[in-house]
């Protein structure tokens, strides 16, 4: 079978749409954050675009989709033939999975690779100002080796998710957001809160930041979701309008809980609205018809506002709300593909030899896809919350959890980056502005780790 | 010689200077302050969780003058000013002992 150009062009496009996601969020959770910690929270982001593309291709994407059905043991996790992404091996199997797709592996590995990168990042919006940059690092080596790849291979890689519980996850309900939310809150469970929550004030820094990045998630979504059918077909196109109607619903049902709670409608809330509708939809967008999505976003829209208040109430510092919209969300999205899945929009879903399971409640399937929803859902909240538990514990027993509070409090971008965001240095005076202008002094000197001075910069007045 | 020192709403900033030119105020220095008097600050909400915000943008408006114009300016101040509303701010006269014309050296009356 030769290459489909429409298919490929359409999963490579898609690619670059979702990669577009995390610099989306990076402007999401920064606006969301102070601005003593705005570039640490972008960090963690941009920092999973380097540490997981390389990981992806050393083993991450073998270990995920490598298929060895005579191994009992591919339940849980693949296997070691496309380690370092190897030609030899990747080009000769070029017709993904066997299916008529017509999709290069590489452009399937490529689209995945992104997938895993967000994933990762999302995490980090819970414990923002407050961890090691370090032991960010190392986390997120450990939970992408240990959780996300079996987790994704037990969803989407022929596991015992989909094969044998046989829950539906369209683009990554179970496998992105409840499994990111779940790690989110066994982190902040263990960091603790930061210095001053709930009571000092740690307002967003910069609103049209949070609409900019969000604006980003919107647009970058279509290839998280539509690309999910990994062909194009009318799936692909409800799965598309399917992520604009439930996105757009959700908006205003956020919207319409602040309006009626605070008796103001904010833009924060909408582009937290709009996000939360995003990751409800994402596991049913291309399960059910586009009313029922409607229906999704809005229940999302309203429950998850009412959702990151919880943290208050049983008093957990999840800085950004990761639970309260990708944990939230990502239930919410997954159970109802047990009311509204319909082998009308998707043939493959009643299909034995595709996927094997069964329409929702609403269309005549009865309650059993609406247990495997949750049984699904459980498993990875479960699992993925314990093993990130049992990873911050151990990164905190090492003293690389928490800065310093001397640190927290001075500001982690300082602290551990060396930089801040913005220069409030007045522009006039005898600095001539700049951060030096606030040093008072003409001659930057910068000391390395032997004491040396390594670098002198004449600064002009 | 007196200082007529008033905290004002900023968007009245452009009445009050009007009605001090009528006057024939020949000059007024302006600043940007923060503060609060009896109606305290006021809330933002973010995702529900309510923020107080303690300190309120004000402005404050300066005039040096003769101590015959005092109550015509302190008048013209509050007049312009005024809005019935809490938060309208406050006008204070203070004495001043001595101003220097920087350009020319000239004191007193003469400076100002």
């Amino acid at each position: 079978m030769e290459i489909n150009t429409g298919n490929t062009a359409w999963l490579l496009l898609s690619s670059a749409l979702v990669l577009l996601m995390t610099p989306g969020l990076a402007l999401f959770y920064g606006g969301l954050n102070r601005s003593k910690g705005v570039l640490n929270m972008m960090m963690m982001s941009f920092s999973c675009l380097g540490l997981i593309s390389v990981l992806w291709v050393l083993y991450g994407f073998s270990l995920a989709f490598g298929v060895n059905e005579s191994s009992g043991l591919n339940n849980i996790i693949g296997n070691f033939d496309y380690l370092g992404a190897d030609a030899a091996k990747i080009t000769e199997e070029w017709l993904f999975f066997g299916a008529n797709t017509g999709i290069p592996t590489y452009a399937f590995l490529v689209f995945q690779m992104m997938f895993a990168i967000i994933t990762v990042a999302l995490i980090s919006g819970a414990i923002s100002d407050r961890m090691k940059f370090g032991g960010w690092v190392l986390f997120a080596l450990g939970w992408f080796t240990l959780v996300y790849i079996p987790v994704a291979h037990m969803v989407w890689g022929g596991g015992f998710i989909g094969t044998t519980i046989r829950a539906l996850d369209f683009a990554g309900g179970t496998a992105v957001h409840i499994n990111a939310g779940a790690a989110a809150l066994a982190l902040v469970l263990v960091l603790g809160k930061r210095i001053g929550w709930p009571k000092d004030n740690m307002r967003p820094h910069n609103v049209p930041f949070v609409a900019l990045g969000a604006g980003l998630l919107w647009f970058g979504w279509f290839g998280f979701n539509a690309g999910s059918e990994l062909t194009v077909d009318g799936t692909t196109v409800i799965a598309f309008i399917n992520t604009q109607v439930a996105t757009g619903a959700a908006l205003v049902g956020w919207v319409a809980v602040e309006w009626i709670r605070d008796r103001k409608p904010t833009l924060v809330g909408a582009s937290s609205g709009a996000v939360a509708g995003l990751v409800a939809i994402t596991p049913a967008c291309g399960f059910v018809e586009p009313l029922p999505a409607v229906i999704i976003g809005l229940v999302a829209g309203v429950l998850c506002a009412l959702a990151v208040g919880l943290k208050y109430k049983l008093g957990y510092d999840d800085s950004l709300d990761v639970v309260g919209v990708h944990f939230v969300g990502g239930w919410i999205g997954s159970l109802a593909i047990g009311f509204f899945a319909t082998d009308s929009v998707n043939a493959g879903i009643t299909d034995e030899k595709i996927l094997n399971a069964s329409n929702g409640l609403f269309y005549g399937g009865g309650a059993t896809q609406l247990l495997r929803q949750f049984e699904a859902s459980a498993l990875v909240t479960v699992y993925s919350f314990a093993v990130a538990a049992v990873l911050a514990l151990i990164l905190k027993a090492v003293k690389l959890g928490r800065v310093s509070d001397e640190s927290e409090v001075g500001g982690i971008d300082i602290s551990a980056h060396g930089e801040t965001g913005y220069d409030f240095t007045p522009a006039s005076g005898a600095g001539g502005g700049g951060a030096f202008a606030l040093a008072g002094i003409g001659t930057k000197e910068t000391v390395d780790a032997d004491g040396k001075a390594s670098v002198s910069q004449k600064v002009s007045s | 010689m007196k200082l007529v020192t008033a905290v004002i709403k900023p968007y009245q900033l452009d009445a009050v200077k009007e009605a001090l030119h009528a006057l024939g105020v020949a000059g007024l220095t302006v600043s940007e302050v923060q503060g609060y008097g009896r109606q305290k600050g006021h809330t933002e909400v973010y995702r529900g969780a309510e923020y107080t915000v303690e300190f309120l943008p004000k402005i404050k408006v300066e005039v040096l003058t003769d101590e015959i114009d005092v109550e015509k300016i302190v008048d013209a101040i509050v007049g312009a000013s005024r809005t019935g509303k809490i938060g309208d701010g406050k006008v204070w006269v203070t004495s001043i002992d001595e101003v220097v014309r920087v350009r020319t050296g000239e004191r007193g009356l003469d400076a100002l």
